[in-house]
């Protein structure tokens, strides 16, 4: 269905190809899965399936890709309408009409369908994504995981042979997550849609792959079956490595897979470990008393409460995630609690009870630092030295702090980059380290693990426990079941507003099916989170040797 | 006969509008302009939907109410409230010099001058109410929807942009926000520097997207036309437009000649259509539930044009009816065209179909119980 014959895509000022002579034949009616790490080409090798590389993007292709018997070199992105559907990463930003089902209607619309079939096409389309709920509604207003569906749909109704999305699952709470995989599957099992999609959430998708495509980082790309491909790539999920490290053969993909085999790892834990060893991390909470609390905190944008009368206390020396669905109040919570967001009553006090409301924003952010969701919102002047400059400058501190926090981070980002010309993680590195130059006593970050690939996340993971071991108390919020196993000590879990549960990680987490990480979910009753926790436990004494199976230390 | 509900097509209720507006602006007489307020107002209340613009009506009504105010004010600041004999009060005079334009501030107020004032403002604010009555009754974006083929891409371009102003605003607020966490950087002079490039930066990323988007959706595909038959449709459609324009004023202002209305609106609607027809010839589109031009449409659009048209003929009939003079004072009547007219213009309440039922067009329209839709009426 999808034939790339020796293709290379060079960009304008590119010293080499973002991806080079990749041949790679996807048939008719497989899911394939393109992994890799950030940055090397993924997209790429997804905009050149439509045409959109190089017609759209600019560039240079050699070789041929072949849809469905159309060369992309004679047919332009709206040709291949027809043919291919793409659903963008930020499905919002790709709607064009205001109502869901004129959205539905308008790629018919523009090849022509006539009119009785598009009615027939939309109203199929609605009841196959379970969307029939929402056809009157404003596309800017719908949730996450509702937008993913809806462009989904809107691609749909045209009837192309092939789908291709490009991380569908990252923006999206587990549950939103899980509707927009199933409509996927049903697609390619029911319809026998070919559909190609780019993920990081490896955990949320793999087990559903027929196909993956690995994307190295010189731009090569190697397609096989995933039990293959796992073994060879530079990312996996948990649970993958999770039987690397049991040494079990073949690779499980999915959860169920690896529950079968979990039986025997876990009598082999209960004889070799002694039962505490590699259990979830304690919190080393250095004071009663905690470095922020909010004390019946509340939030309203018009008729909503995002926020409804939440009491909650940070501890210095504690990773708090907060987690919870789309629209719960977590990033209202944040941003309330950094004292800049909007707060319509109760209190946020700091440890010497000041307010923080009462702040200045100097202040403030010497108190409380905040890195939104998108990070680059933090970041406006032309170069990365300029942007640790200016904060070194605000925060008092001498010239190059910033600097020095942020090569403890990431190190080597070439001083002269412009900010938007970083990578994802690179990107969050420097927002981190701006805010944390002013030395604030609490970190509240707001979804900081978006678009980031493994190696990223493990990165984040380090520099969120450092934190915590330097004192200060850190807040997270996050969809991410697998950070959250990985970084935090407590989570809180958000509801309409209200926390619903409030717990060391372990005992939340396990509790809910939602929330667990894969690990968990294998080695249940046992209280172990991460491949991490496992290795321990296998291995005794070698603590130093369990970094070496880190999920996040594989890639390094 | 019973009447499904239905959305009636913009553009008869635009048309519509447009008749009642032109009626109204034939007119001083305070009765016949709030006659037409009223016939606005009924027609709104009868027949408008529940979708979030159609709240709007009291805006406009407001708005109305602030021009009536802001007018009669001037008239008695800027002392041309003078006319006449009935003085109700006097302002202290002030007369600025030469150089400030010779303007008088204050003087006496006079009954004639403020209800001229009055009636003037009130005018205003009636033409505003009507066109705010279409704006009510009829999606705008759904007016761009219903455009010919041939402006299809123009109408997109329209669609997106009116959904990128909001956008901005949203984005704006948020990088302000953003920015207020890293403390204070330099205050007001880096603002074009810290807020308006990063606004500017998301804007231009989110419209590439869009377009890529766009692009790969379709839009824009039959673009096989001849750059010839593109250029003469262009010419057509623009020149056509600019009459339909030229024509709407002529007709709608007074003081004009006569034959700069009529005619010229016709000659730039043949134009236009001509315009429309070559270029729609090419497109290779369809539209989806568009919506149909049935009888009640013409016959809405027929009683606006019918009240434009007998206001016209009250105008050479009776015109001391429609101007009512203000000096000597006398109470304004309402004549027997005037009144006919107004009741011409309300004819749509009852002659356009009803509006869809609410519970489907509500913004959050969650799953309801089957008891629940029974007890509110709607299917």
């Amino acid at each position: 269905m999808i034939d790339f014959e020796g293709v290379s895509v060079t960009y304008a000022d590119a010293d080499a190809p973002a991806i080079r002579n990749v041949t790679v034949h996807v048939p008719a009616g497989e899911l394939c899965l393109a992994v890799g790490l950030t940055g090397v080409g993924k997209s790429t090798l997804l905009g050149a399936i439509n045409g959109t590389v190089p017609h759209f993007t600019g560039g240079t292709l050699a070789g041929t890709v072949t849809v469905a018997g159309h060369d992309t070199r004679d047919y332009p992105p709206r040709e291949l309408a027809g043919v291919v559907g793409m659903v963008v990463q930020d499905p919002a930003s790709g709607f064009v009409t205001d109502t869901v089902e004129e959205e539905l209607a308008y790629g018919m619309e523009q090849l022509a369908v006539p009119p009785d079939v598009m009615r027939k096409r939309v109203e199929e389309t609605l009841d196959l994504l379970s969307i029939a709920d929402l056809r009157y509604r404003s596309t800017q207003s719908l949730s996450g995981g509702q937008q993913q569906r809806v462009a989904i749909g809107s691609v749909l109704t045209s009837h192309p042979q092939v789908l291709v999305l490009d991380e569908p699952t990252s923006a999206l709470d587990p549950a939103a997550a899980e509707d927009v995989l199933a409509a996927l599957t049903r697609l390619v099992h029911d319809l026998g849609m070919t559909v190609v999609l780019a993920e990081h959430r490896l955990e949320r998708v793999v087990e559903y792959a027929d196909l993956v495509m690995a994307v190295d980082r010189h731009g090569e790309v190697r397609c096989g079956p995933p039990q293959e491909m796992m073994r060879v790539t530079d990312v996996a999920p948990p649970v993958v490595r999770l039987g690397q490290a049991a040494g079990w053969e073949p690779l499980p993909l999915s959860v169920r897979d690896a529950r079968r085999r979990a039986p025997e790892l876990r009598s082999r834990l209960a004889e070799t470990a002694p039962p505490d060893a590699g259990s979830s991390p304690e919190a080393q909470r250095s004071s009663a008393v905690p470095a922020i609390r909010a004390e019946r905190l509340i939030v309203r944008y018009g008729r909503t409460t995002a926020v409804a009368g939440v009491d909650l206390g940070l501890y210095a020396g504690e990773v708090t995630a907060v987690m919870g669905r789309n629209g719960s109040g977590k990033s209202s919570l944040l941003w309330s609690l950094q004292g800049s967001g909007r707060r319509d009553g109760g209190r946020v006090l700091l440890g010497d009870d000041t307010d923080t409301a009462t702040l200045t924003p100097a202040d403030a952010n010497r108190r409380v630092g905040l890195v939104p969701q998108v990070p680059a919102d933090l970041l406006f002047l032309a170069s990365v030295d300029d942007e640790c400059a200016t904060s070194d400058q605000a925060a008092g501190r001498p010239a190059g702090s910033c600097r020095q926090i942020l090569d403890r981070i990431v190190p080597g980002i070439d001083p002269g980059t412009h900010p938007r010309d970083l990578s994802e993680g690179q990107r969050l590195a420097l927002a981190l380290a701006v805010q944390l130059c002013a030395e604030p006593d609490v970190v509240l970050l707001d979804e900081p693990t978006r678009g980031l690939d493994e190696t990223a996340k493990g990165r984040v993971v380090d520099v969120v426990r450092e934190l915590a071991t330097e004192g200060r108390a850190v807040a997270i919020a996050t969809h991410d079941v697998e950070f959250v196993a990985a970084a935090a000590h407590r989570v809180v879990v958000l509801a309409d507003g209200e926390i619903v549960a409030d717990g060391p990680t372990a005992d939340v987490v396990t509790s809910s099916p939602v929330f667990a990480p894969q690990v968990a979910k294998v080695m249940r009753p046992d209280p172990l989170l991460t491949v991490a926790q496992v290795v321990a436990r296998l291995r005794p004494g070698a603590d130093s040797d369990a970094d070496a199976a880190d999920p996040r230390a594989c890639s390094r | 006969m019973t009447r499904l509900p239905r959305r009636l097509h913009p553009g008869a209720w635009w048309l519509w509008a447009i008749g009642l507006a032109a009626a109204a602006s034939q007119t001083t007489n305070p009765l016949v302009l709030l006659s037409f307020c009223a016939v606005a107002w009924c027609v709104v209340a009868m027949r408008r939907g529940d979708a979030p613009w159609a709240n709007g009506f009291r805006f406009y009504v407001v708005l109305g109410l602030v021009i009536i105010a802001v007018r009669v004010a001037f008239r008695i600041v800027f002392g041309e409230a003078g006319a006449g004999e009935t003085v109700l009060f006097e302002l202290p005079e002030l007369q600025l010099p030469d150089a400030a334009g010779g303007i008088q501030i204050g003087g006496p107020v006079t009954l004639e001058g403020v209800l001229a004032a009055l009636y003037d403002g009130l005018r205003i604010a009636t033409l505003l109410l009507c066109l705010g009555a279409a704006n009510v009754l009829a999606d705008p974006k759904r007016l761009l929807k219903s455009l010919p083929g041939a402006l299809h891409e123009v109408g997109v371009a329209v669609t997106v942009a009116l959904t990128m102003a909001p956008q901005l605003i949203v984005s704006g607020q948020r990088i302000r926000r953003a920015r207020r966490l890293r403390g204070d950087l330099g205050g007001r002079r880096h603002v074009v520097r810290t807020v308006l490039i990063p606004v500017l930066e998301d804007a231009l990323d989110s419209s590439l997207v869009l377009a890529s988007s766009m692009d790969s959706r379709g839009y824009g595909r039959n673009a096989g036309v001849p750059r010839r038959t593109r250029l003469v449709t262009a010419v057509l459609v623009l020149a056509g437009l600019a009459g339909v324009c030229v024509g709407t004023y002529g007709l709608l202002d007074a003081t004009t000649p006569r034959q700069l209305g009529l005619p010229m609106l016709m000659v730039g609607c043949v134009l236009a259509i001509a315009g429309l027809r070559l270029g729609g010839r090419r497109v290779r589109r369809t539209v989806y539930r568009p919506d149909p031009w049935r009888w009640e449409e013409t016959a809405v659009v027929v009683c606006g044009l019918s009240a434009a048209a007998l206001m016209v003929l009250a105008d050479a009939v009776d015109p001391g009816n429609l101007y009512p003079t203000l000096q000597p004072l006398r109470w304004p009547e309402l004549g027997l065209i005037p009144a006919i007219a107004a009741a011409v213009g309300v004819l749509p309440a009852i002659v356009a179909p009803p509006p869809r039922s609410a519970m489907r067009e509500l913004d959050a329209a969650p799953e309801r119980s089957r008891d629940e839709r029974e007890l509110v009426g709607a299917p």
